[in-house]
């Protein structure tokens, strides 16, 4: 499946079907993240369930604390 | 409107009258680093009435390179970075009431320094102080803005109570991993853009423009050229026990804050005495010399090696300890010296 993260089209691997294996892809999913898929922001229980279509847009942003 | 802000008066979102609300306002910036120093110098060239400015560190070489308020000078003197800070923010207008804080940004002296404030500038390291800070902005309606940034990436959000989502409904719990400024390193730019997305803010916020004020959530990547808004009112979380109907401001009870902290980007652990109470450094100092140790200071910090560390005790008896992230180490380290 081809999905739009942070607006760069990427290749996802047949596995990844839903946000969580998305972050898991990136290797983030145990850091602090939101996550906006086509426009909707997402609760952390819904990453597991949201499943993912083609040409999905993705917004992801991981909290850093350095300042 | 003298001279002196003409140029901002000329700006439309901002004209006389803006000007002379940015001249009544009281701003707090939370931490003298990176974003402290720059959020600082350009409220101070504004013009904002009053601005406060807290911080536990002291200036070092390794600052030099994006923390704009220092000199050599400082990192030579171990001035505390407030005071560097307020040295350098008065020599730039001397038309601002500039007070500085050497201190450890705990919920209790924040409780006490927003009497007062309109505006609070996230400018701190840690997510703890960050929550303290969120609790705050709840229970006295003072709004804040979040910046945050590590390597080429940063973000900013502004925190509008009664408005926007606060950070407790954003986060949920504090991060306790990979959030730390010492695995990326950082560029001067990353700082630079988040300052410029706070201070933006910071001024619309001033001059009471609230339609202006941003209400997604940005973050950037300098170096992979990635811009992210994403609109988070949908975020507000009704439960959340910092803004929600049920809110204990759980991140006030001092029962939670920690007593030794390891810091942001180095090998160095932070421990503050329980108890409140001013020590004598100058009396402490020849104690230490007496005892054989070298030492060094200035009227805000005495610094002591200790074989391959080294510990700054402050006034407040706080103390950092350079060259261990080891807590239990640090902490019997801070026994030895200081009983």
């Amino acid at each position: 499946m081809r999905v739009i993260v942070n607006g760069e089209w990427i290749q996802l691997p047949e596995h990844a079907v839903n946000v969580a294996d998305v972050l898991k892809f990136y290797h983030i999913h145990d850091k602090v993240v939101v996550v906006e898929v086509n426009g909707e922001i997402l609760s952390r229980v819904e990453h597991q369930r949201t499943r993912l279509a083609d040409k999905d847009r993705i917004e992801i942003v991981h909290f850093v604390g350095g300042g | 409107m003298t001279e002196r802000y003409s140029r901002q008066v000329l700006f439309p979102g901002i004209g006389q009258e803006g000007q002379a609300k940015i001249r009544q306002k009281h701003v707090l910036i939370i931490g003298a680093g990176a974003l402290g120093s720059g959020g600082a110098e350009i409220l101070t060239r504004a013009g904002v009435g009053k601005l406060t400015i807290v911080d536990r560190d002291y200036v070092e070489a390794s600052n030099l390179q994006r923390q704009q308020l220092y000199t050599e000078e400082d990192v030579a003197d171990k001035l505390p970075k407030a005071a560097a800070a307020e040295k350098r923010l008065r020599a730039i207008n001397s038309d601002v009431e500039i007070r500085a804080i050497i201190g450890d940004a705990t919920p209790v002296l924040l409780e006490e320094l927003s009497n007062g404030v309109d505006l609070m500038l996230d400018a701190t390291d840690n997510f703890e102080t960050r929550m303290a800070m969120n609790d705050i902005s709840q229970k006295y309606n003072i709004p804040w803005i979040y910046g945050a940034c590590v390597g080429s990436y940063g973000m900013s959000f502004s925190i509008i109570p009664g408005k926007t989502p606060c950070l407790n409904c954003l986060l949920r719990t504090i991060p306790l991993q990979g959030m730390t400024c010492d695995t990326g390193g950082i560029i001067s730019p990353t700082v630079q853009m988040v300052i410029a997305h706070q201070t933006a803010e910071a001024l619309k916020i001033l001059v009471e423009d609230w339609e202006a004020v941003r209400t997604s959530f940005v973050s950037f990547d300098l170096w992979r050229n990635q811009y992210t808004s994403l609109k988070m009112a949908k975020a507000k979380f009704a439960g959340c026990l910092s803004c929600g109907e049920e809110r204990t401001y759980p991140y006030l009870d001092h029962e939670n804050m920690t007593k030794t902290t390891v810091l942001c980007g180095r090998d160095t652990v932070q421990i503050r005495p329980s108890t409140k109470g001013e020590v004598s450094l100058e009396q402490l100092a020849t104690q230490l010399s007496s005892l054989g140790y070298t030492v060094k200071g200035n009227p805000y910090l005495v610094s002591v090696e200790i074989g391959a560390e080294r510990m700054v005790i402050f006034q407040d008896g706080r103390a950092l300890i350079h060259g261990t992230k080891d807590l239990t180490h640090a902490k019997s380290l801070y026994q030895r010296i200081l009983g």
